[in-house]
């Protein structure tokens, strides 16, 4: 079974490759890549740390994501290291850690990366405005109307006490808001999330100190992206 | 005929007034704090005792104050589903008034004694307990690190086993909440909104210096009442 080191050195070294070589050699590293399971990183944002501001500044992403995220990520990877969580993929071990509610060591770091994962890409550079197509739709059915959406999950997010995350979620075909707190996410309740907002203090202290209220405003105007939330459902749709 | 329908007038007006005085509802003003903001400095910056004090106790008691009410309102008109509903947020906002009233009293400036170590029978009940001030720190330290979201960190007293605890709540859970003979002695807010400003991610510094500012005299003198 070719090394990783072997499969890129005869990648490189021959500027042509006859199409059955090639196609080797993609399965062989394909493999590989499996053999080794999905891995824990830490994913950077889909775009810059700078580009959400003046919304949620630059200093904000390099703590959030550079150290919070971060530590999350390393602190996981030392957990599960020699253990049967090494080598599963992130979300199995988040199911497998949360042991029905009575969690073992590695569920909060492990939720806590897949949290901030999702956080991410529910934002985009010039996000807000409104949902389209069969989200609006869903929304419409469900809340009655995106403003009755904003007005729910603007109350859960304010109300979650302490440290903890609010939510869209896909449940029974069926959209909801729901909250959680600390590093607890629906995929332990077996609900599809569509879009989270982390309210842990550490997400707005830098940009709104105490003013909660003003970051979820914030988050809901002018970051939040709904273009990310339409592909999750999509794909929560076909497994329901 | 007119004499009577004064004195009733007069009656009724007194008997209105009536009900709220036996109700009696008191409700809570934000505590001032017996050092300036900045005096704490360096170990707590004066940016967040202001922020502490102003924003996120007074919005406690503003919250606490206003789910009194409602409660209140609630019991009188025999409305128990309200008054069960309201019983997170009093325990929320409650909790967070009585938590931070403890933490200003448990803080004060190194030169009023904020850090001096207890002598007495507070320093000896500890060497006895825990070996050392230190050994206590370290321990304090570490459960105050490890947890997970928001809380307190917390050194009690049993009062009916007269012994020295350790022990963390989440939230604003006050400390009864983890026994109901546990007296509060030194309460360490580890929400991040504690330290955050100054230390960032990193709660384990903040946990270190502020040491420096615990105010170990009144520690003592809550101690020495428990245990005279």
């Amino acid at each position: 079974m070719a090394s990783v080191t072997t499969i890129v050195s005869q990648l490189t070294s021959s500027a042509f490759l006859p199409a059955t070589e090639f196609c080797r050699l993609s399965q062989s590293l394909l493999h590989w890549s499996q053999m080794q399971g999905p891995g824990i990183d830490l994913k950077p944002p889909p775009y810059a740390l700078d580009a959400l501001e003046p919304h949620m500044s630059k200093d904000t992403l390099e703590y959030h994501w550079g150290k919070h995220h971060r530590g999350y990520v390393n602190n996981l990877k030392k957990q599960i290291e020699g253990t049967e969580l090494d080598g599963m993929s992130l979300e199995n071990i988040i199911l497998a850690s949360y042991n029905k509610g009575d969690v073992l060591p590695a569920f909060n770091n492990a939720a806590q990366v897949w949290n901030h994962d999702f956080f991410w890409e529910s934002m985009k550079p010039g996000g807000g405005g409104k949902p389209s197509g069969e989200l609006l739709e869903l929304i419409n059915r469900d809340f009655g109307s995106f403003e009755s959406l904003i007005k729910e999950f603007t109350i859960a997010a304010t109300t979650q006490f302490g440290s903890g995350w609010a939510w869209l979620v896909y449940n029974d075909k069926k959209l909801e808001v729901v909250k959680s707190p600390n590093a607890i996410n629906p995929l332990v309740l077996g609900y599809h999330p569509l879009l989270t907002i982390d309210v842990w203090e550490h997400a707005y202290y830098l940009d709104f100190k105490n003013l909660r209220a003003d970051y979820i405003s914030t988050f809901l105007d002018k970051l939040v992206s709904w273009d990310a939330v339409s592909s999750r459902l999509e794909a929560a749709k076909v497994l329901e | 005929m007119a004499l009577r329908t004064l004195a009733t007038r007069k009656t009724l007006g007194a008997l209105s007034r009536f009900p709220q005085q036996l109700r009696g509802l008191q409700t809570f003003t934000l505590p001032d704090l017996p050092y300036d903001y900045g005096a704490l400095e360096p170990a707590i910056s004066g940016d967040i005792m202001q922020l502490h004090h102003q924003k996120h106790h007074q919005t406690y008691i503003t919250n606490y104050n206003k789910a009194l009410e409602q409660l209140d309102d609630a019991i009188a008109k025999g409305d128990a589903s309200t008054a069960v509903k309201l019983q997170s947020a009093i325990k929320f906002n409650g909790g967070g008034h009585v938590n931070h009233s403890i933490f200003w009293k448990n803080l004060a400036p190194t030169k009023e004694g904020g850090g001096e170590p207890p002598h007495g029978s507070l320093g000896w009940a500890i060497d006895q307990s825990y070996g050392s001030v230190g050994k206590l720190i370290a321990k304090m330290n570490a459960e105050g690190a490890a947890v997970q979201g928001s809380g307190w960190v917390w050194l009690a007293v049993d009062k009916e086993l007269k012994r020295l605890v350790v022990e963390t709540t989440a939230n604003q859970d006050p400390l009864v909440t983890k026994g109901p003979s546990l007296v509060p002695l030194i309460g360490i807010d580890v929400w991040e909104h504690a330290y955050y400003l100054q230390y960032k991610n990193v709660r384990p510094d903040y946990l270190k210096s502020i040491w420096k500012v615990i105010n170990w005299k009144y520690v003592s003198e809550i101690y020495e009442k428990e245990c005279p």
